[in-house]
């Protein structure tokens, strides 16, 4: 168990951040928290797929003086997914900015329990 | 015939190239390019539909030009092909009805905005019909989310500026947990298409090993999904997103956007992960309990509300239980009374917030039930409507709710162990519905001295009462002619793997 883990320590501090952004995203009350926390989400998950990705002793998959053999170049699949998941987590970051943006021009706070309390003042 | 295989990547690329080609037109122009390509989506999907279900082939279509098991692919078969036309007809029906209200609710120069946010909701829902590959349809799944969050928060009231914050914020966490579900997938199968995987999860458990991990990745997806279709402890967000937005979202969001993750839900269990693993892994016993809590619960702060959108919205997180508790029976029966349960709910879910829409605004745009006391004389085309939506969601006979209510049933007889459990929470589920739907029926109809509200005629808003008529004989055709449907979704489930 303890071999296994001291092996794998990269995907055991994915997994780690992957809790922490979590819980960060879950219950934290202030939105910009909330969004440091998705951040830290999708972070942990691209250093677990990075980490999964690489072999060791092997290069970027970027083919040098013809040489096609798979045993010089790490797997690229797992980088073609990190890419495609940072583009997909700066769109969705962006989304939450501007929404907390709205939100806090409106209520002028970023505390999500006090928007609810304020709304159930208004009586809407 | 061969030009239909075509038509799946054509209608998800026409979606998607129209929400890009709208954000240079003006509004109204928007808006007739989004109706013809929800009508030419209807129509590719139906020569889809009836060209799988005559031929009974699934069908694999390669995108781009690596073969199998690195490419990506679409896969096609008379279930995926008949949702695709059901989501677009609910689709144009929610938009016609909410039409005049989309015209009234939301600033001029964002009505723009908003087709484009449905072209993508559609381009996605699509995707996440016909694809073959988890990862992508991972980024369906986000564009999903940010589509409709586009659709919750367009009327840009403070409620539901926090309705979208929650929406989002939930719909993240669920992401984030089928993202890391399908990491790991990738990371012990080795493939992202998901009959390869389907092939290597064979072999591993034919080996024995990985099967921990495998578990845990089963319940990440399944709960990440869960969450993202608001399963009863994940439905915070779901009354005020449904209940403040402008009727045309409310009704796509509760019929299609959750639907859409339970259908690629349902397509992971029985394409990537096998029917059987999935009931071994015990998992449908904490989907069934859910489910079963859920029913109870929607329905009991359904009946607590005094807002009839809130209401119906509340109706929809008992529904959305109904559905998981046909999985957490785990048998083939169970599943096809939840895929009927999908379509029956869909028609009639957007029904009630569409004839709600007419009811609160012959009383003065007032939402609570003193208000509306007699609005079924004063627009009597949409008394009627919520009449038959209210008798369906209910289950009284020739209405769709009444077949799935009875697929349930007859499902549970056959599920030994869950029987019991499942019939008593029906019957009260049941009595709920009852409670908070024939009341307001009974509101609607009590007739009223001195009206201080004006009456409508129908006939003043013909597109209203077409889309009202066609909602109602969809209700009607899912109730009466079930045999054919449930037949199709049996065999179309087995014609999935």
């Amino acid at each position: 168990m303890g071999e296994n883990l001291a092996q794998n320590y990269g995907e055991v501090v994915a997994m780690v951040l992957f809790g922490i952004g979590f819980t960060n995203l879950l219950l934290q009350k202030n939105m910009i928290k909330k969004i440091i926390g998705l951040n830290i989400m999708d972070t942990a998950v691209y250093l677990f797929l990075a980490e999964k990705g690489y072999i060791t002793g092997h290069i970027a998959p970027i083919i040098v003086n013809n040489d096609f053999s798979p045993d010089t170049y790490i797997n690229p699949v797992p980088s073609g997914l990190v890419l495609t998941g940072i583009v997909v987590s700066v769109s969705v970051t962006a989304l939450m900015l501007s929404l907390t943006i709205r939100l806090y021009r409106r209520y002028h706070t970023l505390d999500l329990d006090e928007v609810s309390k304020r709304l159930k003042k208004e009586g809407l | 015939m061969e030009i239909i295989l075509n038509f799946p990547c054509i209608s998800i690329l026409l979606a998607m190239f129209s929400a890009i080609i709208s954000s240079a037109l003006n509004g109204k122009w928007a808006k007739y390019l989004n109706t013809f390509v929800v009508t030419a989506v209807g129509v590719l999907s139906a020569f889809t539909f009836w060209y799988t279900y005559t031929t009974k082939n699934s069908y694999t279509y390669v995108m781009g030009h690596y073969p199998a098991p690195y490419g990506n692919e679409i896969r096609f078969g008379s279930l995926e092909a008949g949702m695709a036309l059901f989501f677009a007809v609910i689709m144009l029906l929610s938009l016609n009805g909410g039409r005049k209200k989309i015209r009234l609710e939301i600033a001029p120069e964002k009505e723009k905005l908003y087709y484009i946010m449905i072209n993508l909701l559609l381009s996605s829902l699509l995707a996440l019909v016909y694809t073959n590959d988890i990862f992508t349809a991972y980024v369906f799944v986000e564009i999903n989310t940010i589509a409709a969050c586009g659709l919750i928060m367009i009327t840009e009231h403070g409620r539901t500026i926090e309705a979208a914050v929650r929406y989002m914020i939930m719909s993240l966490l669920g992401s984030g947990l089928f993202l890391i579900g399908i990491c790991l997938l990738y990371d012990m199968t080795g493939h992202l298409l998901m009959v390869y995987i389907h092939s290597s999860i064979t072999k591993i458990m034919a080996a024995g090993t990985y099967q921990i991990p495998l578990l845990v990745t089963i319940g990440l997806i399944v709960v990440g999904l869960a969450i993202k279709s608001a399963l009863f402890p994940f439905h915070a967000w779901l009354p005020d997103a449904y209940g403040y937005s402008t009727v045309s979202s409310a009704a796509m969001l509760s019929s299609l956007v959750s639907k859409g993750y339970i259908f690629l839900l349902i397509k992971l269990i029985y394409r990537v992960i096998g029917f059987r693993r999935f009931y071994e892994s015990g998992i449908v016993n904490v989907l069934f309990v859910f489910g079963l809590a859920g029913m109870i619960m929607g329905s009991l702060y359904a009946i607590r509300e005094n807002d009839i959108r809130r209401m119906i919205s509340y109706s929809s997180v008992a529904q959305i239980g109904y559905i998981y508790m046909g999985f957490g029976l785990g048998t083939s029966i169970g599943m096809v009374a939840s895929i009927f349960h999908i379509l029956s709910h869909a028609a009639t879910k957007s029904l009630l917030f569409v004839s709600a829409s007419g009811l609160t605004d012959v009383s003065g745009g007032h939402k609570e039930f003193q208000e509306l006391t007699g609005a079924g004389y004063r627009n009597k085309a949409a008394g009627a409507a919520f009449t038959v939506g209210a008798f369906s969601m209910v289950g009284i006979p020739c209405f769709s709710g009444f077949i799935s209510k009875l697929l349930f049933a007859q499902a549970a007889i056959q599920t030994s162990g869950k029987t019991l459990p499942t019939l008593i929470v029906l019957a009260i589920s049941t009595v709920l519905n009852a409670i908070y739907f024939l009341k307001t029926v009974i509101r609607i109809y009590t007739p009223v001295k001195d009206d201080k509200y004006e009456a409508v005629s129908s006939g003043k808003n013909m597109l209203y009462l077409v889309t009202l008529v066609c909602f109602i004989v969809l209700n009607l055709a899912l109730g009466m002619i079930s045999q054919p449907i449930t037949d199709w979704i049996s065999y179309g489930v087995t014609a999935l793997i």
